[in-house]
């Protein structure tokens, strides 16, 4: 089947804000890399972040050849500004402590495991393709930050604090990751596109029962951020940005 | 291109070894996914990643075309597949018997009728008296365990 153009166009907007939210969540993962609690845990999140740049690389580069103006992975990744990045802001909020860094992770690895399993029979055979090597990772993801939920939050006065206190936090940008709009909408009617309406249920239906098991509330909220897929994003976007960007714009064209 | 040419050519690039554990070819890997060559002595190779990030993904490009080269054969692509997603079930029984030689717990077999770690053989004493320490290692496909009949930490192949 011949993509059409406006269709390719719709299609690549989807895929780089799957690109982005990988994107986003391996720069922030890797942060952790020499500063986590143990050793083993370096090289744990670590290697999450290796996975989630590899999903990042190979959908933005499918983003860059649908939207055939020559982008590559790296012209999206390096040089675009904030407003251009189409992330859920979950994914962008400074990594916090060990609490909020698994609370963020249970939640978003339980979103992406229910995203790509379902991705995985896209009509579109590259997002499929991409979706069915990448939930064998993000699945376990989701079980590394089980693990820890548990052993946190049935775990001492001060662990169980911490990770509620955690999820307190990640919980106001959960509901970002379950919106929809016209776009998913249409490409979900041919089959390409997942609407995220339809992950909402199963993914709280997972984190749930992980909390109940390790003892903790499912935050009770009253405030909902929102706007990232629209290129709105919080303060801490601009220093990730920053950080991230720095090298390849003080060298640009520069190869190693 | 005879078929003896093509043979021989699929068995110079089964032997490229894997940059991060060289003890495994990428065919024992199963890696390897296919090797074609066209009657103008172009040869196309396609590889697919054991994982999304795999960083070797480049230098085992990069070697397949480089013994190729030596082997008289300049005209080289290698592409790139996801699909089929690398599966652990792939690798050779040669291959997994080469990686506990090396000290490395090869992984069970996913596919089948049941699908059952029966806990992990140690690869230096054989013992299953084994505990996993992280399930994270050196490297993407690897966990970290340690036996407690010999003390030896090793690490150990995740099936996937």
């Amino acid at each position: 089947m011949t993509a059409t153009p406006s269709d390719s166009e719709a299609r690549a907007a989807y895929a780089l804000r799957l690109g982005d939210d990988a994107l986003i969540a391996a720069q922030r993962m890797g942060e952790w890399i020499a500063a986590a609690p143990q050793l083993e845990e370096d090289v744990a999140l670590g290697n999450l972040a290796l996975d989630l740049l590899g999903q990042a690389r190979s959908l933005l580069t499918y983003a860059g050849q649908l939207e055939g103006a020559g982008r590559d992975e790296d012209a999206f990744g390096y040089f675009r500004d904030e407003r251009d990045f189409v992330n859920a802001q979950v994914f962008e909020l400074a990594h916090g402590d060990f609490g909020f860094t698994i609370a963020r992770l249970l939640v978003t690895s339980a979103y992406q495991v229910e995203l790509y399993t379902r991705l995985s029979s896209s009509t579109d055979d590259t997002l499929a393709a991409i979706a069915a090597k990448a939930v064998k990772e993000v699945d376990y993801h989701r079980d590394h930050a089980t693990q820890w939920t548990l052993r946190l939050g049935d775990g001492t006065d001060e662990s169980h604090r911490r990770m509620q206190a955690g999820l307190d936090a990640v919980w106001p940008y959960v509901d970002e990751l379950f919106e929809t709009d016209d776009l998913v909408q249409r490409l979900a009617a041919d089959g390409v596109a997942i609407d995220p309406a339809d992950l909402g249920e199963p993914t709280l239906a997972y984190v749930g029962s992980v909390l109940a098991e390790a003892t903790l509330s499912r935050p009770d909220i009253t405030v909902r951020h929102t706007g990232g897929r629209r290129g709105i994003h919080t303060e801490q976007m601009g220093y990730l940005l920053a950080e991230m960007q720095y090298v390849a714009r003080s060298h640009p064209g520069a190869t190693w | 291109m005879t078929t003896t040419a093509a043979d021989s050519i699929r068995a110079v690039v089964a032997a490229v070894p894997d940059p991060e554990i060289p003890v495994l070819t990428i065919d024992d890997l199963g890696i390897l996914r296919n090797v074609t060559t066209s009657d103008d002595g172009q040869v196309e190779v396609t590889i697919t990643p054991t994982y999304s990030g795999c960083p070797a993904m480049e230098a085992i490009a990069s070697d397949v075309k480089a013994t190729l080269s030596a082997h008289g054969f300049d005209n080289v692509s290698v592409k790139m597949v996801l699909a089929p997603a690398w599966t652990t079930d792939w690798m050779s029984e040669h291959g997994k018997a080469k990686l506990r030689a090396y000290g490395i717990a090869p992984p069970h077999r996913l596919a089948g009728p049941v699908s059952v770690a029966l806990g992990v053989h140690c690869p230096q004493c054989g013992s299953t008296e084994t505990r996993e320490l992280s399930r994270f290692g050196s490297t993407a496909c690897k966990s970290l365990w340690v036996c407690s009949a010999c003390q030896e930490p090793f690490d150990s192949f995740k099936a996937i």
